[in-house]
């Protein structure tokens, strides 16, 4: 298993395969706009596993859909921002070409395998679909593939059960043959979103193990959204911690879970008990409720729930900056040094 | 909180649980087998304690909490709360209870259709009745259906009575009826797990909060306003929030109302059903936080059903994991979580993911193949001999028996004999 903070040192000069700068992202309702993505900036290098951590709409779907182009316009805008990927601006680019990268060089993977599967329609045609659209594959060929696949992500007797229709398969193996149409046409990135969330822990650790597999064989990166801070402890190389739209902090995995600078992560690492540490009597608790997204906001969005907040925080939004070890970035003005000393 | 065997009173007690929900097939939907949701679980609580009770989906943990309080009718079980039994206290009681109901419901049927048919023909047929009119007529319909619910209830005690006698046991033993099982709910309520779904949206959050109220007691509406404050303030809901519709709040909030109603009528036992699933990570501590103190303060006795392993370790005193609608293991928390002896147990607790980087790179995983097989068609034998890897010969023939171990533990597994 690659250890984050060398694995992170040793991609130093790899290039970017995804760079996003300032998205912003806007919805427009009958109430006014509002801000779900606000100026979020990341990149992905080769063979990097990115996890992103936050709340319900704290805005971490809401980025990736934005920068694949999969969110419905209007209501969806995005304001600015700009996303290199294979020296294109994805954002500036003719639907057609989007098309061709969707699905094909940006593999995606969704939280809910039963309704992200087409009931109607065999898994075999399912997986042949992108194979037969993006790589030109004859239908012989594309079979064969997808019968690779289905061995890829293990699932025992594959040619047979191409035929097979969704619902014959379980909750687990659904989530394995999502992976192995997402993988198809070889992605250079992968977006999987909640992949696990829906699944049983046992069928959970299934998988975590499968992609990690995968990584080893096909050495693709991938951006892995979560809300659960054990599952990124075990297969992240990097840390994007989301709160309120906006990006608040970002680390290699060791140092976030060892050195949290924002007070979100710092509070969010402490009220998950352990399930083999110290078992305290009473649970520490993050007061108050998260933000609702609106207007653009001009103050710190965890303010009224830190502990630490001051007038500064109420004046200005923080913006990311670099704390202590290199790669690791916090928006917060208070200085978490200072109070661990 | 001892880490002992905690003694002291035993609130509830289930003694072989089963709750078999029937398939039918075919054109003349035929019963053609039952999936087995829960299949002979035994357990205790004691009063003033938490039993956690934990498993995958499907495993039948929330069908348990939900037929232990007889919110569904188990196919079989002794269940008893506080001293009181809610269904059958031996077999015996449960067979002549359920032939008894049997020929008490075709008994009012056939005094159904016999008074239907009586009053039918003497309308047509007397014609000094035929000028008293529509009236009439309704009164006899009602004198109808009063002989024959009252026909249900007298065949039915008569039966049970009868029977009982011959058989040489107590009519106490019988399952509760519907109105006898009303008069006890105070003491026994529910957390859901959805707050969105068990919420009336058409009703405000004192309407709610004062609906057992109203249902079980006769409070003057001076009272009962009272109490719906009082309530709010125990699960920290701003008072001024009373007229409020549940769609104004937040997840955690909402489930601090499903929580105040619980606790309305002043109840003992309170399964809550994964009371925290649907909430945020930053939430689900306050509400846990919120169960712990209400616990303290009232001396409430929880069964609280989670998926959540480190979450149970935080709340439970004793915890049973389930799989596949029978307990695996019961164990004092310490215990269970630091030397767990179920093979279930161990792949369960070493597949949670720690939020912790080193550790995952160091423990060791028990990572199990396959899925949970069907509750319809469960393997022959041990229940999880198509995924244990230390499966032997035996457990793919026999069924292991629920032992107790060492004191305290319970294991039902061939290589804890």
């Amino acid at each position: 298993m690659p250890d984050g903070a060398a694995a992170h040192k040793a991609a130093e000069d790899v290039p970017y395969v995804l760079d996003v700068r300032n998205l912003k992202t806007v919805f427009r309702t009958r109430r006014g706009e509002v801000h779900a993505v606000n100026d979020v900036s990341f990149n992905l290098k080769a063979g990097e596993l990115l996890g992103v951590v936050g709340e319900s709409g704290s805005g971490k779907s809401v980025t990736m859909m934005s920068l694949i182009r999969l969110l419905p316009m209007p209501p969806a805008e995005i304001r600015s921002g700009s996303v290199a990927f294979d020296d294109m601006d994805l954002m500036k680019i003719s639907e057609e070409k989007m098309r061709a990268i969707r699905g094909a060089r940006i593999g995606m993977v969704f939280q809910d395998p039963m309704t992200s599967l087409n009931p109607v329609f065999n898994v075999g045609f399912q997986l042949m679909e992108p194979l037969r659209k993006h790589m030109g594959m004859n239908k012989k060929q594309a079979r064969d593939r997808a019968v690779e696949l289905l061995e890829l992500v293990g699932i025992p007797d594959a040619a047979r059960r191409l035929s097979d229709y969704p619902h014959q398969f379980s909750g687990g193996m659904r989530q394995r043959v999502m992976i192995a149409i997402a993988l198809a046409c070889d992605p250079k990135v992968l977006i999987a979103d909640e992949p696990t969330t829906a699944l049983d822990v046992t069928i959970q650790a299934q998988i975590l193990e499968l992609v990690k597999e995968l990584r080893q064989k096909l050495g693709m990166a991938i951006v892995w959204i979560t809300h659960d801070l054990g599952v990124i402890a075990g297969i992240a190389d990097r840390v994007m911690v989301m709160y309120g739209g906006q990006v608040v902090e970002e680390a290699p995995v060791r140092e976030l879970f060892a050195n949290p600078r924002h007070p979100y992560t710092r509070m969010l690492l402490e009220t998950v008990p352990s399930l083999t540490g110290d078992r305290s009597d009473r649970l520490r608790v993050i007061q108050g409720q998260p933000p609702m997204l609106g207007e653009q906001p001009r103050s710190c969005p965890f303010r009224d729930r830190c502990p630490h907040a001051f007038d500064q925080c109420a004046r200005e939004n923080p913006m990311l900056r670099d704390v202590g070890r290199p790669g690791h970035r916090a928006a917060c003005f208070w200085n978490a040094e200072g109070a661990d000393a | 909180m001892l880490d002992a065997t905690p003694r002291g009173r035993k609130l509830v007690e289930v003694r072989n649980l089963r709750m078999y929900f029937p398939i039918h097939t075919g054109l003349l939907r035929r019963h053609t087998g039952d999936v087995k949701a829960v299949d002979g679980v035994n357990f205790d609580i004691y009063e003033g304690e938490t039993l956690g009770l934990v498993g995958e989906s499907g495993c039948g943990k929330s069908t348990c909490g939900r037929a232990v309080l007889r919110l569904y009718d188990p196919t079989s079980a002794s269940i008893k709360i506080d001293g009181v039994e809610l269904a059958w206290a031996n077999d015996a009681a449960r067979k002549i209870d359920v032939a008894a109901r049997r020929i008490a419901s075709r008994t009012s049927w056939g005094l159904f259709v016999g008074g239907t048919a009586l009053v039918t023909i003497a309308a047509l047929n007397v014609p000094a009745l035929a000028g008293i009119g529509v009236g009439l007529l309704i009164i006899a319909a009602a004198i109808v259906l009063a002989v024959t619910i009252a026909g249900y209830f007298v065949t039915l005690n008569a039966i049970r009575t009868r029977r009982a006698a011959a058989a040489g046991i107590s009519t106490k033993d019988f399952a509760l009826t519907e109105s006898e099982l009303r008069r006890l709910r105070p003491k026994m309520q529910m957390v859901f797990q959805d707050p969105q779904a068990s919420l009336n949206p058409r009703m405000t959050v004192a309407a709610i909060i004062g609906e057992p109220l109203s249902e079980h007691t006769k409070m003057s509406a001076t009272a009962r306003n009272a109490r719906i404050y009082e309530l709010m303030d125990n699960v920290g809901l701003n008072r001024s929030f009373a007229n409020r519709y549940p769609h104004e709040f937040s997840g955690g909030q909402r489930q601090r109302i499903g929580i105040a109603r619980a606790l309305a009528l002043n109840p003992k036992f309170i399964v809550c059903d994964e009371p925290i699933a649907a909430l945020d990570v930053s939430i689900q501590a306050q509400v846990v936080n919120l169960l712990e103190d209400l616990q303290d303060k009232l001396g409430l006795t929880y069964l609280f059903i989670s998926h959540d392993l480190s979450m149970v370790r935080h709340i439970a005193d004793r915890v049973a994991v389930m799989y596949l609608g029978k307990i695996a293991e019961l164990a004092p928390r310490d215990t269970l979580f630091s030397d767990p002896l179920h093979p279930y147990t161990k792949a369960l607790l070493s597949a949670v993911p720690e939020p912790d980087p080193v550790r995952h790179d160091t423990a060791e995983r028990v990572i199990l193949q396959g899925d949970v097989p069907s509750p319809a068609n469960p393997p022959k034998g041990c229940n999880f001999c198509t995924r244990c890897p230390v499966v032997m010969d035996i457990c793919r023939v026999d069924d292991p028996a629920m032992k107790e171990v060492r004191p305290g533990r319970f294991v039902a597994c061939h290589l804890h004999p």
